[in-house]
């Protein structure tokens, strides 16, 4: 955090000068385990079994907060008696289908829910689609006769299930898969649970390195089960910090440039599932169930109005069919191999640098060579726009510009204070930024680029009655120009986002006011609010010391202005704050109303008290103590029964590439994960298979604080490029005297997929594990550089092969398994011959496809896992 | 003679009120005739640093249309007028002499860059849209489903964007059938 984000760091370090205990969990000493109280190196890949360990702690010793957990949390939900958990399947979860690797979920559901409990979609369908990503704030469908033990004693109540699951993870065998030692991991147990109390709250920060896994998501279960047990969520100074990356990364997940979603979390429809509007709807409202979504035709019918104006009409049910359907995998790794089969036409690409910033390098070097055309839109020369002229593939003859057919436009674009417009940073707050000064020369704003690329496309198509145009036609697509370069108004476009009473064209205060006839309109409907009285309220710039410690003045944080979301948490059941300390919002038993320091998250005039009748679906179905309002039950999921292809618990799984046998389960890696198995995509091998001593070392990657990302912004800039100005791979002494690596001196990197040099820093800062009874060395390289800017150097991604998580389709990127060798690598083809020399060595040359599920019947042959095991078919 | 040695910033530190020489011990009449330029800016910008996700408040300066400094936002309370390496060389980032402000275009097979017009890019661009859209449509997929798009083009790119510039991108895309848009949260 002190490395990536140094300037939200002064707050941790603010805590620690009141008190706070701060403790740091990496593969490596960095700036921030300098500052902390603790430091934890850890073997990468292995967080499940960390975390999980630390759940066993508190499951074991019946630490966790007992008021909180049975009243917030499904704890005392019965399970059903055919859901069959890893420990007695070697890995697998009951219902696994070893021909798709997918899991029917039926026996995962609340008991008496088998039947109508479960998915609307197979697992297939969600893992081609992500659909864990629009699962990110739909929650689960529950039905209101779940069975509950109150008393945590029944044997298949949640509260048991996650003991008896979790119960593997002690001690001992956390040191012998973490590296980490006993006593350690003990301090890190007992630090986090005696500080988390009423009177005290432990928060948990992860950086996106954590999503960026073969088990990125259950990564995050993982945190999201301990701080529930700790009652850490929902209360000030708890909490998981999501601490992202990019100044909107958050902006373009709410209003996605994502295939699979659109505007707030809606879904984009699937051609087999949502064929009417109807359909679509009721993906997300699911009818019947509890909690904020049952208002989802609202959402989505004020963004069709929004979209299509005056065309969208209940007669044609508001143009829903005007939008594109998807039906699978469209995610960025899928077009990218299909640019190198020659199925993409044209690729835009908007400040982003994938030649550089995404895994595996050669493939989207490769993928751009083979375009008919390519949009570069950016502040500089970046390697995206120039992999014809000087990328690595060049010197290997792959790409050869003479004969590279791709048409490259690049255009200049506006920068941060040549625009205005807001970013929404990681807190969920927009903030409006004022435009400084005019772009210079060609530059323009993304908003300048897309109106008139709109205008234009719509000019050449006026006229057509062809069906297809229409949607473009009738699009609303009417903003005021600006200035002498004709920039669309921010703030109108903002205004369309906030939404509108039709008829009058009055700003929406709250989302609660949208409409399913079609009156309202409103394109992203957690952002209702943000020009709420008409005025934009994300430019609010009231000072932090004129205002509380919560700064509501400042900005506008979706939704509603909301701070910390379900606020109602930080009260008990009846309403009254955990302890004076932790008060936040509270039931003002006076006024008959919630209030508190935040806006509450909750019904403003539901008192604690009350409870719904029988059958009592959507908002109304949600009890005066259920604090998690946008899930089905009211709860906090420890357990997950819906939502998740992988597991409804979080379970330890080996990275894709890994030395190690896994210690657990004879299931190696994540069996659903999603795999491309190509040629020009090979894995390195891992146990049980043969070939995984050829890259016998762990590296990892991650950023320093004087580079942004790919580079784009920061090798071009002379200040930076002087700060961090090379290249360079970071290894422990002891690596160095395996190897022969000299401090300051070269070494190169090998994979199954590259292999790229950089200057050695020998250092202390990486220390060799001990796991599994050997050592285990792991190196670490900064990710930033590639062949243009001020400052070059190879790019740690061409290292990486492309395997994903399956809930939502991200690779893993944080983890993999290497040789490194002393000096520089060689050039030319020869660098070729060096991948094809280990690819050979590891026998995965030619047609050999790693086998992914390793237990159970028809698995690998394993001399170590449990072949009695089972694992196959729905019990 | 006295008066001189008295001068002497030494002096006046030991001597003085401002013994750590922090202060008025250090002055000089240099100093003195020194203003800083964000005194004589013409105008100051609300703004926010562009790198990471905290949302560091920045005040842009500006004197003559032109950028001449960026100091982290004193009001912010997510800052507290902090900047860090990165975004305390923001105003390098925008005023950078390697900024590209003239589009470049790079025909098939060539080997150099080539000057082109903006207006005539644009043009060029709306021509290869609508024609990619047009080989690549697919009004029926395989199984008979109606799924109206083009896949032909793809985007990446957003996470650095403005909100207003990520809800015109993904309406316009949406429009037209592209479904391949995808940015930084993916990766």
């Amino acid at each position: 955090m002190a490395e990536a984000h140094p300037v939200g760091f002064q707050w941790v370090m603010e805590a620690k000068a009141r008190g706070a205990k701060v403790i740091h969990v990496d593969p490596r000493f960095t700036r921030t385990s300098a500052l902390a109280d603790t430091f934890v190196p850890l073997r990468v890949g292995t967080d499940i079994a960390f975390l999980g360990g630390i759940i066993n702690y508190v499951l074991s010793n019946e630490l966790d907060f007992r008021e909180y957990v049975v009243a917030y949390t499904n704890a005392a939900t019965i399970v059903s008696d055919q859901y069959v958990d890893t420990d007695d399947l070697d890995g697998l979860f009951s219902g696994f289908d070893p021909e798709t690797r997918t899991y029917d979920a039926e026996s995962w559901q609340y008991a008496t829910q088998e039947k109508d409990g479960g998915d609307r979609q197979d697992h297939e369908t969600q893992r081609e689609t992500a659909s864990g990503m629009q699962h990110e704030t739909h929650g689960m469908s529950v039905d209101d006769d779940v069975l509950r033990d109150e008393t945590l004693q029944h044997p298949n109540c949640v509260y048991q299930v996650l003991k008896r699951h979790f119960s593997r993870y002690t001690p001992e065998v956390v040191a012998q898969t973490c590296g980490v030692s006993e006593e350690q991991f003990l301090e890190v147990c007992e630090a986090w649970t005696q500080n988390s109390t009423r009177d005290r709250t432990t928060a948990l920060v992860y950086s996106v390195g954590w999503t960026q896994h073969s088990v990125g998501v259950q990564y995050i279960r993982t945190g999201a089960i301990l701080q529930l047990l700790l009652g850490n969520m929902g209360r000030p100074g708890g909490g998981i910090m999501a601490l992202r990356g990019h100044a909107s990364i958050q902006g373009s997940t709410d209003i996605p440039t994502l295939f699979n979603l659109l505007p707030g979390y809606l879904p984009m429809p699937n051609a087999a599932d949502h064929q009417s509007l109807e359909q679509w709807i009721d993906a997300t409202r699911n009818p019947g169930a509890k909690g904020f979504w049952s208002k989802a035709d609202a959402y989505s019918i004020s963004m069709l109005k929004a979209w299509w104006g005056e065309h969208a009409t209940a007669d044609n049910d508001y143009c829903f069919d005007y939008l594109p359907r998807i039906t699978g995998d469209h995610g960025t790794y899928r077009t990218v191999l299909d640019m190198i089969d020659g199925k993409v036409k044209g690729y835009f690409l908007l400040g982003q640098n994938p030649a550089v910033g995404s895994a595996h390098g050669k493939a989207q070097r490769l993928g751009m060579a083979n375009l008919d055309w390519l949009v570069v839109r950016d502040l500089f020369e970046i390697e995206s726009a120039t992999f014809w002229k000087d990328s690595p593939e060049v010197a290997t003859g792959e790409i050869v510009p003479e004969e590279c057919r791709t048409e490259v436009f690049l255009l200049p674009a506006a920068s941060h204070v040549e625009k205005e417009g807001t970013f929404t940073q990681t807190h969920r707050m927009l903030q409006w930024r004022e435009k400084a000064v005019e772009p210079p020369g060609d530059c323009r704003s993304e908003l300048w680029f897309f109106f008139h690329l709109g205008r234009m496309i719509r000019e050449r198509l006026a006229g057509s009655t062809d069906e297809r145009d229409r949607p473009l036609l009738e699009l609303t697509w009417d903003y005021p120009l600006l200035g002498e370069t004709q920039d669309p108004d921010a703030e109108a476009v903002l205004k369309e986002i906030n939404g509108y009473d039709v008829a009058t064209g009055r700003p929406l205060s709250t989302f609660t006011e949208m409409e399913t006839d079609g009156s309202t309109a409103g394109g992203c409907w957690i952002y209702t609010g943000v020009m709420k009285d008409g005025v934009n309220q994300a430019a609010r710039r009231k000072p932090g010391r004129d205002q509380d410690w919560v700064a509501a003045e400042w900005g506008w944080t979706w939704p509603a202005n909301r701070r910390t979301l379900y606020n109602r948490a930080s009260a008990d059941p009846e309403g009254r704050p955990w302890s004076e300390r932790k008060a936040y919002v509270w039931w003002d038993e006076e006024q008959q109303r919630w209030a508190g320091h935040d806006v509450p998250d909750f019904e403003v005039t539901k008192p604690p008290s009350y409870r719904p009748d029988p059958g009592v679906d959507g908002i109304d179905g949600i009890a005066g103590d259920d604090p998690f309002i946008m899930q089905g039950d009211g709860k906090g999921g420890l357990y997950v029964p819906q939502g998740l292809l992988d597991g409804p618990l979080p379970t330890h799984y080996e990275p894709v590439e890994s030395p190690f046998r896994n210690p657990i389960y004879g299931q190696q890696a994540n069996p659903t994960r999603k795999e491309y198995p190509r040629q020009d995509n090979r894995m390195n091998p891992s146990p049980p298979e043969h070939g995984s001593e050829v890259f016998p070392y762990v590296f990892t990657t991650s950023r320093l604080t004087e580079h942004h990302t790919a580079g784009g912004m920061s090798r071009y800039v002379a200040r930076l490029a002087e700060l961090q100005p090379e290249m360079f791979i970071e290894v422990s002494p002891e690596l160095a005297g395996e190897r022969g690596l000299e401090n300051g001196g070269w070494c190169h990197v090998v994979t199954a997929r590259a292999a790229i040099e950089a200057r050695v820093l020998v250092t202390e800062r990486m220390t060799p594990l001990r796991v599994e009874g050997r050592t285990v060395h792991q190196v670490w390289l900064p990710y930033h550089w590639g062949t243009g800017g001020l400052v070059t150097g190879d790019s740690a991604n061409d290292l990486l092969g492309i395997s994903l998580d399956p809930n939502v389709l991200i690779q893993e990127s944080k983890v993999g398994t290497c040789d490194v060798l002393p000096g520089r690598r060689p050039t030319g083809r020869a660098v070729l011959d060096l991948v094809t020399t280990y690819q050979e060595r590891a026998g995965i040359l030619g047609d050999r496809t790693v086998p992914i599920v390793t237990t159970g019947p028809g698995a690998a042959g394993d001399d170590e896992g449990d072949p009695t095991g089972g694992g196959g078919g729905a019990s | 003679m006295a008066k001189v040695n008295l001068g002497w910033p030494v002096l006046r530190q030991l001597l003085g009120s401002d013994v750590l020489g922090r202060g008025v011990a250090a002055r000089s009449k240099q100093t003195d005739a020194t203003t800083a330029r964000t005194e004589t800016a013409d105008r100051v910008a609300k703004s926010v640093c562009p790198y990471c996700a905290v949302g560091c408040g920045q005040q842009v300066f500006v004197k003559d249309e032109q950028v001449i400094q960026i100091e982290g936002d004193p009001d912010s309370p997510v800052s507290r007028g902090r900047l860090c390496p990165k975004g305390s060389a923001s105003k390098n980032l925008v005023t950078s002499e390697l900024r590209q402000t003239k589009v470049r275009y790079r025909r098939p097979f060539g080997t150099e860059w080539e000057d082109l017009d903006l207006d005539v890019a644009m043009e060029m661009i709306a021509d290869r849209v609508v024609k990619a859209r047009n080989d690549t449509w697919q009004d029926l997929d395989d199984q008979g489903h109606k799924v109206r798009r083009a896949m032909g083009i793809a985007s990446l790119g957003g996470a650095t964007l403005d909100n207003e510039e990520n809800y015109l991108i993904k309406k316009l895309f949406t429009a037209m059938g592209a479904i391949q848009i995808e940015n930084q949260a993916r990766i």
